[in-house]
């Protein structure tokens, strides 16, 4: 698994990625109340917001960590937003991503640095 | 950060593992351990205790306090009975609110309670409007706790029954846990619960008293926002201002007939030509509910308009979030005259798309007052 400074984790299975937020970043924003999914199909670049999530604070943009195509995204939420507050790197997931890249994922962090970033 | 400001239960809230933030002036908890959600719905269920010292107490003493009050405030306050609260505001000279307020009639003096943000100005309000035969008098030597639910009453009375018979508004000092508290049956949840004016040195310890029974969980300003918004309640600043009239605010229950058009001792306050002329006339914008259609929360600062495209914005979401106990967004804001009524539609632009909200009576959840 990999880790983004944004607080996002990718997790590669088959030839896709598939991709959420940490615990940590669910501590940060507390108790998730919405979650708005990109459609499937959508092709995203990097750094394109992707995911609209909102918790009893605040909105927040999460951003596509690599160039590609979304496949599936977890509707799950729609409906139950707060799974990601309950099992963040599980159930909680967000979307999965077909790579037009693999070799992005080789930018970010294995889960000893991202511990070490969140301390 | 340094220079924040603390309330006598700082450390107790420390010590509970509040996260704490800068809140005028002052380090108040946003919230607890079971965070903002668990708290709002355990206040709804049980009761909540919540530290609000960073309020500002007044006393007004003189025997023409009430009436010199009457000129700052639209409000009947010489009618105000001997134990008896209630709602009111400063209003300016354009007829704008300077700051909401409680008034209690306390015998020997008005008790006013007012926002921590406006405290200051509002103490130099009334010290340079009031007059000489007037004296007001900061209270800077007591915390202000609410404890708030409907196990409120219950868990209050195990300390003095007396609590039990206060209605809705009504004041009275009583002994709690060995201090001298001024204790009123009132918040600003939606829920029934008590405000208690308590001694900063016995603070802590009523605190803890409170936090002792079983029903009680300290609850920070996170879910009192959420509580006060489904509450239908006006936040300072956000819902009313001093460009906002009480009319337009959807407050003209606030002001008694007594000082309206007609009444005995009608207008007399600032603003009061714009403000008489309103609750005649009608307002052209009006404060209302809005239920956001979809389940995506619409909060401060989004635009409102008639229709799904094109069109003049016709007003704005003043406070908005997701309700815990209505389990969906709920907002409010202002709209046109027009747009006011109950089960209209308006859309809000959120995001780049307008999304329909549905203007709804407030609150938004039953209100459990004890009348």
């Amino acid at each position: 698994m990999k880790f983004t400074e944004e607080h996002e984790w990718l997790r590669v299975e088959d030839d896709l990625v598939v991709v959420g937020i940490t615990e940590y970043a669910t501590t940060q924003l507390g108790d998730i109340v919405f979650v708005e999914l990109p459609e499937v199909g959508t092709t995203v670049s990097k750094d394109d917001e992707t995911v609209v999530i909102e918790s009893v604070k605040a909105a927040s943009d999460i951003l596509a960590p690599i160039d590609g195509e979304i496949v599936e995204v977890n509707d799950a939420l729609t409906d139950n937003p707060s799974l990601t507050n309950e099992d963040a790197i599980g159930d909680g997931w967000f979307f999965k991503i077909k790579p037009s890249d693999a070799s992005q994922m080789d930018d970010y962090m294995d889960e000893a640095a991202y511990k070490s970033l969140i301390g | 950060m340094s220079d924040l400001l603390q309330t006598p239960l700082h450390d107790l809230h420390v010590s509970l593992g509040a996260k704490m933030v800068p809140f005028a002036g002052y380090s108040m908890p946003v919230q607890y351990g079971l965070g903002v959600m668990s708290e709002h719905l355990h206040t709804r269920a049980k009761a909540g205790l919540f530290d609000v010292s960073h309020m500002g107490q007044v006393k007004v003493t003189g025997d023409t306090a009430a009436l010199a009050l009457e000129a700052l405030i639209p409000v009947d306050i010489a009618g105000l009975a001997e134990g008896r609260q209630r709602y009111g505001f400063f209003t300016n000279d354009a007829g704008g609110i300077m700051d909401d307020l409680m008034l209690a009639n306390r015998g020997d003096h008005i008790f006013v309670v007012v926002n921590a943000a406006c405290k200051d100005a509002d103490i130099a309000h009334m010290l340079a409007k009031l007059g000489p035969s007037v004296q007001v008098t900061p209270v800077t030597d007591r915390a202000l706790l609410a404890l708030q639910g409907p196990s409120a009453e219950a868990v209050l009375a195990d300390l003095n029954p007396a609590v039990a018979e206060m209605n809705f508004m009504d004041v009275a000092t009583l002994q709690l846990n060995g201090a001298e508290c001024w204790v009123s049956r009132s918040g600003y949840t939606g829920e029934d619960g008590y405000e208690i004016s308590v001694p900063d040195q016995d603070a802590e310890a009523l605190a803890k008293t409170l936090l002792s029974h079983a029903e009680v969980e300290a609850i920070g300003l996170g879910a009192r926002d959420s509580l006060r918004l489904e509450g239908g309640l006006c936040l300072y600043g956000h819902d009313i201002d001093a460009a906002t009239t009480p009319v337009q605010a959807a407050l003209t229950w606030a002001i008694q007939k007594v000082r309206r058009a007609g009444g005995d001792r009608a207008a007399g306050f600032p603003g009061a030509d714009i403000i008489l002329r309103e609750i005649a006339s009608g307002a052209s914008r009006k404060r209302v509910g809005l239920r956001p259609e979809g389940r995506a929360p619409m909060r401060e600062g989004v635009p409102l308009y008639a229709q799904a495209q094109g069109g003049e914005q016709i007003g704005s979401i003043t406070s908005g979030g997701f309700g815990p106990t209505v389990e969906g967004p709920v907002a409010m804001g202002y709209v046109t005259a027009d747009l006011s009524k109950p089960d209209t539609t308006v859309f809000g632009e959120l995001r780049g798309k307008r999304l329909p909200l549905t203007v709804t009576k407030m609150p938004f959840t039953p209100a459990n007052f004890k009348r």
